[in-house]
């Protein structure tokens, strides 16, 4: 079973009169609790891939479905709603909300989103603290924490409303290599805690080498796809 | 919902120095439109009670033609008995009505035997006189004040003319009239007491009693110039003239015209001009805080959301519905709207009862040593907090539209 499917998908964007394909008719299969990687260059459509399966946008042409979910068929309302119910997000800035707490931040998107009651959302987002690593920071302002620190409270808020996949587009562009295993490591702990698919991108080989499925892209197309289970399994 | 007003809140906070500046404006404003209107206000009321209180009351009934020949107080367009019947007929059956008073008014000559001048004067029913303008009294500033406003015999004269006629109370002085066939008469009076002035009309009047009146003038019948009206309520004043016109539009001539005609001390006082002059600054500085909070706030608001662009990306990629970030922003703006109507209603309190506490004294016209006393009510208050919250919300409406339409990708993508 898929929680990501792709075929042919394409999408081309208008730059004034001129066209640019970022995708490329691809094919990819993504599978639940997996943990999967795009890579290739600046201007490979990564993040346009990315923004296609975060149902941000909408291929040209081909299929993509995201959890049984033909997201072509998604207005703007109900792509809100989808993601929203299914999909979190790490940036690469973090991109925190500059005047809230750790806890608060992580707790936005059950307020804005989901509309959780108090109650249950005081122990998901304890929950998360915890399981990011950042129970003792959790009345530090964005400006009083560190890149890492700030993308732990970036990977909790993607997980806190129970997500099923998270996208990260190049999560440790802006952390040192230390601390960018360090995120990578959160991610795959939080995969084998929540179950949660974790897909991101990235250019940096040694960061890239720590997903289990690699796709490889070159201008717009997957060129080549790599799975360590299965190599394992072999 | 409540939790979105709280992270609203938490966004104002972030550029301290503009919404408090904001707040400023809005402060301000609100400060200008309520102090302004609780001054005015209480000067317009205490001038137009002087006048209904102690002259006009608040309504008047004369025969049709008076009121356009009132300069020369014609005789001739008095009110005969049987319509002044009439007229307290209908008077009877009109609940707002507290009492009325007839008058008969002429012009004369006022002789100290030294010198001689013009006079209007007013023949009244000293109780139903001072029943229906109950200030009168209170404006002898010389002379007895207990008892019958005026007795028979008695009158009351205007200050200007007793200091300038040099007549003191307890003066004999004489009246003399031409009444409407054209013969003279004339009747000595006592001066009972010396009415201070007031601006307007009726400042220059002196009182006698009814029954001195029609004696002076030969009546043959107790005819009456003007009937005057007060109300219960004041602020009925409309709809009883309306009420009351429409009872009186039976009574008409030999040629079915209307026989009669009623109207308010707007009417009749040159006040009114002023009263409306007054409204329309009201109006105007009213329109002057809508576009202060307006322009205000639609900056802040635009500047808000031009700078968290990206912002308003990430909680729209994450799910956020774009009428939760309409309401987000909007929570901002009411925000503002309801701290800065909080802030600015409380400055202006507290500044009228520092100005009640305060006894400003002032001149206005004739009248001296007027004390100002600033006063509002509620729906005033009410009133203009509501305007000034509703226009901080449409102020932000446009940003906080702009804001819940932006397409996630390009906000992300904003630098």
């Amino acid at each position: 079973m898929s929680l990501v499917k792709a075929q042919g998908l394409s999408k081309t964007y208008r730059a004034g009169d001129v066209e640019v394909q970022a995708v490329k008719s691809a094919d990819f299969v993504i599978e639940p609790a997996s943990f999967v990687a795009f890579v290739g260059p600046s201007g490979s459509g990564k993040s346009t891939l990315l923004n296609l399966i975060g149902c941000l946008d909408h291929p040209t042409s081909g299929t993509l479905t995201v959890l049984d979910t033909d997201i072509s068929t998604l207005d703007r309302r109900a792509s809100a709603h989808f993601r929203g119910r299914n999909i979190g997000f790490i940036f690469q800035d973090f991109n925190l909300v500059p005047v809230l707490t750790a806890y608060e931040n992580i707790e936005y998107p059950l307020i804005m989103v989901q509309e959780w009651p108090a109650a249950k959302r005081r122990e998901q987002v304890t929950r998360l603290l915890k399981a990011v690593g950042m129970e003792g920071q959790a009345d530090k302002r964005p400006d009083q924490m560190s890149g890492g620190q700030k993308q732990r409270v970036a990977v909790a808020r993607a997980l806190v409303s129970n997500a099923r996949l998270v996208l990260a587009d190049e999560p440790t562009a802006n952390l040192d290599h230390d601390t960018a295993y360090r995120i990578i490591d959160l991610m795959k702990k939080m995969r084998d805690e929540f179950g949660t698919t974790f897909v991101f991108s990235t250019h940096d080989p040694k960061i890239m080498s720590e997903a289990e499925v690699t796709f490889t892209l070159e201008d717009g197309r997957v060129v080549s796809t790599t799975d360590k289970r299965e190599a394992a399994h072999v | 919902m409540f939790d979105v007003f709280k992270i609203a809140g938490r966004n104002l906070s972030r550029y301290r120095r503009r919404t408090v500046l904001t707040l400023l404006l809005i402060v301000i404003g609100m400060v200008a439109v309520l102090l302004f209107m609780s001054v005015t206000g209480s000067f317009k009321d205490m001038m137009v009670g002087q006048i209904t209180d102690s002259v006009l009351g608040h309504l008047e009934v004369h025969r049709k033609g008076y009121v356009a020949s009132i300069d020369n107080l014609p005789l001739n367009l008095n009110l005969k008995p049987q319509a002044v019947t009439r007229i307290e007929e209908a008077l009877k059956q009109i609940d707002a009505v507290q009492t009325w008073s007839p008058r008969v008014k002429f012009g004369g000559m006022y002789s100290n035997y030294a010198e001689t001048t013009a006079i209007r004067i007013n023949g009244v029913d000293p109780a139903r006189e001072a029943a229906t303008t109950p200030l009168l009294p209170g404006r002898i500033a010389e002379g007895r004040k207990g008892g019958s406003l005026v007795g028979k015999g008695e009158i009351l004269i205007p200050l200007l003319l007793a200091r300038g006629m040099k007549t003191n109370v307890g003066d004999t002085v004489v009246i003399v009239a031409t009444n409407r066939d054209g013969s003279v008469n004339g009747k000595n009076f006592v001066v009972r007491g010396v009415l201070e002035s007031i601006s307007g009309p009726g400042g220059r009047d002196g009182y006698i009693h009814i029954d001195d009146a029609r004696e002076l003038l030969r009546m043959n019948e107790p005819e009456v110039s003007e009937i005057a009206i007060r109300l219960k309520n004041p602020a009925l004043l409309d709809q009883t003239e309306a009420r009351l016109r429409q009872a009186l539009e039976g009574q008409t001539n030999k040629e079915g015209k209307p026989m009669l005609e009623v109207h308010s001390w707007a009417d009749l006082s040159p006040f009114a001009n002023l009263a409306r002059m007054i409204d329309l600054m009201t109006v105007f500085i009213k329109v002057v805080l809508v576009s202060i909070v307006l322009v205000s706030v639609m900056n802040v608001m635009v500047m808000a959301v031009y700078e968290r662009i990206r912002e308003i990306g990430t909680i729209a990629a994450i799910g956020t519905p774009p009428r939760r970030i309409l309401a987000l922003f909007l929570g901002e703006g009411l925000l503002l709207g309801v701290i800065g109507t909080a802030l600015g209603t409380a400055v202006s309190l507290a500044l009228i009862y520092a100005l009640n506490a305060w006894k400003l004294h002032f001149t206005f016209g004739q009248q001296q040593d007027l004390v100002l006393a600033p006063q509002i009510g509620v729906a005033q208050v009410v009133t203009i907090a509501a305007m000034v919250v509703g226009v901080a919300l449409l102020a932000s409406l446009q940003p906080a539209w702009k804001a819940s339409r932006l397409d996630p990708i390009e906000a992300l993508r904003h630098v």
